[in-house]
């Protein structure tokens, strides 16, 4: 799950990481208001309107404006919210509809007064698969894509391993701030920064941290100017305080509804839908509607217990999708029987009633004949199959 | 012979008494599975399934023997089921249970470490040596004893090879579900490795999916090492990136560790790559038929 930027703030304040002020507004009425406000506690006229949504890049597709005063705030505000932001990282990128922002952060100028004295930064937390232990990178090239400059400058970007018993060390946090060239004021307070920001990234099960900038201002302060934080939905159990901070309208309306059912749907733009039980499963039957000369419209994990109500459900989410032209349902019994699932599958069918495009349906497993004798029987437009290849075949046949 | 469980083994069932527990404690037995009792805190000395119940897991080492564990606890409890086998002296624990918080497996991992204990999974579907064992919820059936060693990340993935190795006449020796998070005990190039000592394994089957770079190490490895035939299948070739499919680990970070780029370093490393999920069992025969 991923935080907007402002709750990514919130939670970082909250274990002491400095954070550049701002304050969340909905409307142009409300942005008035926090920057007067903010004004107040910063006593300058200068203020940054930031989109939120969940997509890097917004400064590219014009979401994030510095202000000088109202009146300019008043305009940047009233462009920014309500628009629909490309960014890079939005779906379809510049080329696509862009994502509607909402919300956005009246922030303070954190590089006032003195821009040239500030320094940008670049520090992530993540766990690292390879080694099996958390890993903070950072960088003196803050403010910049990090992915490019690996590539051109690696020895720019550094790692620091944390061991999982013993967690970071006092030493581990001044390597790091005097690898990025800073001391004095400066030097102390990024220690405590990556102190705090480790803290708080084990302290939300967060699965990324990615402080880009984090900001030497010009009096020698640190501060996260800007956060992306992605936690870990397997921990969010325990964290019934961030669970809540869940901003559905960033997904996709239809994996949000079977979400809420339980079922693990992601929506693509081909015109196969598939209903699968198991993951991997699920992402082989995919790249072999693709060698089938169709395209997958959907990842979709029905789990364990394909029954009826599941099915039922699978069919009416994928339905929802104008693309879909056929489906392939390919279920696995292990557990489950196969003719259980057939007679969920041929219910389904019955009480959804008008299902227009064709279905290949192949059950493999336990009780596999029998499930294929049952649709075979059931007088319904069903195509059914036992082996994969057969299945694939049938998906090439029905689409021509 | 086979690698990690075979008909010796002595095993139980952690979250013994719950639904899931009871349940596959059940099939396991059925299949044939030295199921020597089961551990649940608090119903310690009851008869569960015939088999007798410890309160820990240190009990059911001292007096049944113990070796191995299969874990049916929730997540919440799991990680800390997991340590409590490694430090009763569980030489091997398989963990079935599905969505552990990952900063809590960092530090099992840590823990398993130091302890010499082996894990398989979490969130796997376990493991099988057909006709002698099976420790995870796969359907037994499905299986046949032979010389053919199986590593995957996936679940029904898992049975739809062994099944159309089954379908083929080909047997397997152990089939090895190593899970689907993005930490885990036991990684693809070590169960590659316990495969290809096994000298009763003739040929190895290895389904990887996107994310990470497991596939790739082991497949290094068998270029380096390897004397036996590898079949290589990479589920996700259509998963769009950044997404996570189902499992935990399964989400393409960079252009490593998409399922094309997986493919590649396998092909240049040996591994018969096989484009088509329908494919896996065919490729593994005709390499048997070249032997």
């Amino acid at each position: 799950m991923n935080l907007h930027e402002y709750q990514g703030k919130d939670l970082l304040a909250s274990y002491g990481v400095a954070i550049q002020r701002g304050i969340v507004a909905s409307t142009l009425e409300e942005a008035i208001e926090a920057y007067k406000k903010l004004k107040e506690e910063t006593g300058t006229d200068y203020c940054v309107v930031k989109a939120q949504i969940h997509a890097g890049g917004r400064g590219k597709g014009g979401g994030v404006k510095l202000c000088k005063n109202v009146d300019e705030l008043k305009t940047h505000a009233g462009n920014i919210i309500g628009m629909m932001l490309k960014t890079p990282q939005t779906p379809g990128g510049m080329e696509g509809p862009g994502k509607l922002v909402s919300k956005v952060l009246i922030a303070e100028d954190s590089y006032a007064p003195d821009f040239s004295a500030c320094k940008e930064f670049y520090i992530s937390i993540l766990m690292d698969r390879e080694s099996k232990r958390n890993v903070i990178i950072y960088s003196t090239e803050g403010g910049m894509n990090i992915e490019e400059v690996a590539e051109k400058t690696p020895h720019l970007v550094h790692k620091e391993f944390i061991d999982p018993v013993l967690g970071l060390q006092a030493f581990q946090s001044r390597k790091i701030a005097f690898n990025l060239g800073l001391s004095g004021k400066s030097f102390k307070e990024m220690t405590v920064f990556i102190t705090s920001l480790y803290k708080a990234y084990l302290g939300s099960d967060a699965s990324l941290f990615e402080i880009n900038p984090a900001l030497k201002t010009g009096d020698d302060r640190i501060v996260a100017v800007d956060s992306k934080v992605r936690l870990d939905d397997n921990a969010l159990f325990r964290h019934p305080e961030l669970a809540i901070l869940r901003d559905t309208t960033e997904e996709d309306p239809t994996e949000v509804e079977a979400k809420e059912s339980d079922l693990n749907y992601i929506k693509l733009d081909g015109n196969v839908g598939c209903m699968v039980n198991g993951a991997g499963l699920a992402m082989a039957t995919m790249d072999l509607i693709k060698q089938s000369g169709g395209s997958p419209a959907n990842f979709l994990d029905v789990g364990g217990t394909a029954d009826a109500q599941r099915v039922e459900k699978g069919f009416r989410i994928i339905l929802k999708d104008d693309n879909v032209k056929a489906i392939l349902v390919n279920i696995f019994g292990g557990i489950v029987r196969g003719d259980r699932v057939a007679q969920g599958i041929i219910d389904a069918y019955k009480n959804i009633g008008d299902i227009r495009v064709p279905i290949i349906v192949r059950l493999q497993g336990t009780n596999a004949e029998k499930a294929k004798s049952l649709i075979d029987a059931s007088g319904l437009k069903v195509h059914s199959a036992v082996q994969f290849k057969e299945a694939a075949d049938l998906v090439k046949q029905v689409l021509k | 012979m086979s690698v990690l469980v075979n008909k010796h083994s002595r095993i139980i069932v952690q979250g013994f008494t719950g639904n899931e527990g009871t349940f596959h404690a059940t099939q396991m037995i059925e299949y044939g599975t030295n199921v020597v009792g089961g551990v649940t805190p608090g119903k310690g000395g009851q008869k569960h399934l015939d088999k007798p119940v410890f309160n820990t897991v240190a009990d059911a080492v001292s007096n049944e023997g113990a070796d191995t564990s299969i874990i049916f606890v929730p997540p919440a409890f799991a990680p800390d089921a997991i340590m409590e086998a490694a430090e009763a002296g569980i030489k091997l624990v398989v963990a079935i249970t599905e969505g552990i918080p990952v900063q809590d497996m960092v530090k099992v991992k840590a823990y398993l470490d130091a302890h010499h204990t082996r894990m398989i999974g979490p969130n796997c579907p376990g493991i099988i040596t057909p006709g002698e064992a099976k420790v995870g919820i796969m359907p037994g059936f499905i299986h046949k004893p032979g010389r053919i060693g199986v590593v995957s990340r996936s679940g029904t993935l898992t049975y739809e090879a062994v099944d159309q190795l089954t379908k083929l006449g080909i047997g397997q020796s152990t089939c090895i579900g190593i899970g689907g998070d993005p930490i885990i005990g036991t990684t693809t190039m070590e169960a590659v490795q316990l495969l290809m000592e096994d000298p009763d394994t003739d040929g190895i089957i290895m389904i990887g999916e996107i994310g990470g770079n497991m596939e790739a190490d082991a497949a290094k490895w068998v270029k380096a090492h390897g004397t036996k035939p590898v079949v290589g299948f990479i589920a996700g070739q259509t998963a769009p990136k950044g997404r996570t499919m189902g499992h935990a680990g399964a989400i393409i970070g960079g252009t490593a560790d998409t399922a094309e780029a997986k493919m590649k370093i396998l092909s240049e490393n040996n591994v018969h790559v096989v484009v088509s999920p329908a494919d896996i069992g065919k490729r593994m025969a005709e390499l048997l038929s070249l032997i």
